[in-house]
């Protein structure tokens, strides 16, 4: 027993712990290896040491001026990083953050090059969420495309089905009613509210206001309420398609909405009195993980985030779908690009949202829910007891479905997490040739290294809730 | 911003192939410039309800520099990259670039073919750095290598993983599902 060293005093003449042996030190190349065996780098085995992981590609690879250190530094574009180069690379380590990791909202995994508590340099990975969506729509006829779409970004899922229909429609040509136009404004409108609302409850926990959790998700069940009692799901609604909408908004519908615009702005007040001039809050956000407007142009971020660092961007102003350029709302800009700023910039964009909604309960107009172009449309059911062709043309709607002019379409809406595009090409059948989606969180989880290098650790979490990054959407 | 792209101009430039090509040049300043500097630059306009699409086809050779060219005047928002795959068309892939102007709001299309045979082409992320991760998507699902990258490896799917999924030969179901009981596959 007295080998063993004594923990209650704290004998320091023998070091309890020996000290990691970096195999650096024997091996120049072995610090690839050392990053993939993660702190099993000092063992005495050499042979044991692999030279690929299973992770393949998906290493951080040595620090040099190549252009890949330079992306995972985030100096890309602007070079801002302040960091010295003068350490050695045993003063740094490479860390492994996710894909499990509570706050990375997803399956989302982030090699990490740490100095001390600052981060050096940041390398994503991604497609641990993969499903091939871009694929199976191409097994999918039009109408069953809304509800493979819908899974993408799962916590705005009419954005999904609005884009998808609308880059359909442009290639059918089809007219939508008013009526049609108006209830999906309705919708989208309200989902983005509910996607900040549930954005602020996880951005506030995610900085230590874990209260926020509770009152972000309480009101974002409001909105789901809704949801559900219009089109019967809580989430991936397949409720906007190709035509129109599947159903009319249910009776009382008003009273609904009524209650939601009375609800909603004063959840919205009760959030900022708890974050606006709480310090904790504000001393995490403000100034932590800056993106500069040229950045975010240059990767292709867009929403809530380049509209922080002060780029007055929104896809509803600048080429407005679904009739939404008759109603009256304003863009919140930020200025500087930080976490602060997108937080005042998503809940004031939820006060426009609820002021569209507004417009919309007053304005709805009659008519039809979907298209009466029976290409697309199927005949009312009381025409299929009475007439063989409408059986038949039914029947045809649904097993075969409408066939799409050949062309190529591309619809972009402003999602909650900016641009969601779709890009839709068709050879004149009854299934996409291709789809392909433009996901705002996949450019945003690019522009990752940007905004988290050179910041503490701590403040990666607080950058990482702000860009609100949603993994079906980035993977697919 | 124009929506309207009438022809008022017509000019007849020699066609990289050889025999005359009438082309049309926008009308619009702009891209009539791009249209002039590029002789590959085809021109074409996509107009629906609600969207408006100005598309250029250019030839690969000519890509890289209309890219900068149109960031240079003006359409400095990158959006999106992706590659089609038409399997019976010469050339076999298209690959295809959206960038919008944020001032005025308008937005263009790049088109370049790309021949199965060497599926490749010169990478556009030191123009747009964002374009980073939709080659490498375009590189993983569709196999189109793209020259000059800084990291042109898989991105969604494993690294092991053989060929392209989105290609139109690989079909729905030709990766055996292995599931848990099983013991063997194949």
């Amino acid at each position: 027993m007295s080998d063993t060293p004594d923990l209650v005093t704290g004998d320091r003449e023998t070091p309890i712990i020996e000290p990691p042996v970096s195999v650096t030190e024997v091996d120049e190349g072995a610090s690839r290896r050392e990053v993939h065996d993660m702190w099993v780098a000092g063992t005495e085995e050499p042979e044991w040491v692999r030279t690929a992981t299973d992770e393949g590609a998906q290493e951080m690879l040595p620090e040099g001026d190549d252009p890949a250190a330079a992306i995972q530094r985030g100096i890309a574009v602007d070079d801002d990083f302040v960091d010295s180069d003068d350490t050695d690379a045993d003063q740094r380590q490479i860390i492994n953050m996710g894909p499990q990791h509570p706050s990375t909202h997803g399956v989302l995994r982030l090699h990490l090059e740490l100095e001390g508590e600052t981060i050096r340099r940041v390398k994503p990975i991604i497609g641990y969420l993969h499903t091939g969506m871009e694929k199976t729509a191409e097994t999918l006829s039009y109408m069953q495309g809304a509800t493979n779409v819908t899974r993408m970004d799962y916590l705005s899922p009419f954005h999904n089905e609005l884009a998808y229909s609308l880059a359909v429609e442009q290639l059918l040509r089809v007219e939508i009613p008013a009526r049609a136009q108006a209830i999906r404004i309705l919708m989208t409108e309200l989902n983005r509210v509910a996607s900040h609302l549930l954005w602020v409850a996880t951005q506030g926990m995610d900085v230590g206001a874990v209260s926020m959790m509770l009152f972000g998700w309480q009101d974002r069940e409001l909105c789901l309420e809704f949801f559900e009692k219009v089109t019967g799901l809580r989430m991936n609604h397949n409720y906007i398609r190709p035509g129109g909408v599947a159903a009319d908004l249910p009776d009382g519908w008003e009273d609904d909405v009524e209650s939601l615009l009375v609800k909603l702005p004063a959840g919205i007040d009760r959030h900022e009195a708890i974050l606006n001039k709480n310090p904790i809050f504000l001393d995490r956000t403000r100034g932590v993980g800056v993106i500069t407007p040229e950045e975010c142009r240059q990767y292709g971020v867009s929403g809530p985030i380049a509209r922080g660092s002060g780029i007055a961007h929104d896809l509803r102003k600048a080429f407005p779908y679904s009739g939404i350029e008759q109603y009256e709302f304003d863009v919140p800009v930020g200025k500087h690009g930080d976490v602060l700023d997108r937080y005042f910039v998503r809940m004031e964009e939820m006060r426009q949202s609820l002021r569209i909604v507004h417009q919309v309960l007053n304005t709805m107009p009659a008519g039809d829910y979907r298209t009466e172009d029976r290409k697309v449309t199927p005949p009312p059911r009381k025409r299929i007891d009475e007439s063989m062709e409408a059986l038949i043309h039914h029947f045809k709607l649904f097993t075969e479905g409408f066939r799409v002019p050949a062309g190529e379409a591309y619809q972009g809406v402003e999602s909650p997490r900016g641009h969601l595009g779709v890009y839709i090409v068709s050879q004149g059948g009854a299934r996409p040739w291709r789809l392909h989606v433009r996901a705002p969180s996949f450019a945003a989880v690019q522009a990752m290294p940007v905004m988290m290098t050179d910041s503490l650790v701590a403040d990666l979490v607080a950058t990482l809730a702000s860009a609100d990054p949603v993994l079906g959407d980035v993977d697919r | 911003m124009s929506e309207e792209q009438s022809t008022t101009e017509e000019g007849r430039i020699e066609g990289a192939d050889g025999p005359e090509i009438e082309r049309v040049l926008p009308a619009d300043e702009t891209l009539a410039a791009l249209a002039t500097e590029f002789a590959s630059a085809r021109f074409e306009v996509f107009e629906a309800a609600g969207a408006s699409w100005d598309i250029v086809n250019v030839s690969a050779d000519e890509y890289h520099a209309l890219v900068a060219a149109a960031q240079a005047a003006g359409y400095t928002l990158f959006i999106d990259l992706c590659a089609v795959d038409y399997l019976r068309r010469t050339p076999r892939f298209d690959v295809v670039v959206h960038i919008e102007s944020i001032t005025p709001a308008r937005r263009l299309r790049i088109k370049i073919g790309v021949p199965a045979s060497d599926a490749s082409i010169a990478s556009i992320t030191d123009i747009f750095a964002g374009a980073n991760f939709f080659e490498r998507e375009a590189y993983d699902l569709m196999g189109v290598d793209f020259t000059g990258h800084p990291d042109m490896t898989r991105i969604l799917l494993p690294d092991e993983w053989e060929g392209h999924p989105l290609r139109k030969d690989a079909s729905v179901g030709s990766v055996p599902i292995q599931f848990k009981a099983s013991y063997k596959t194949t």
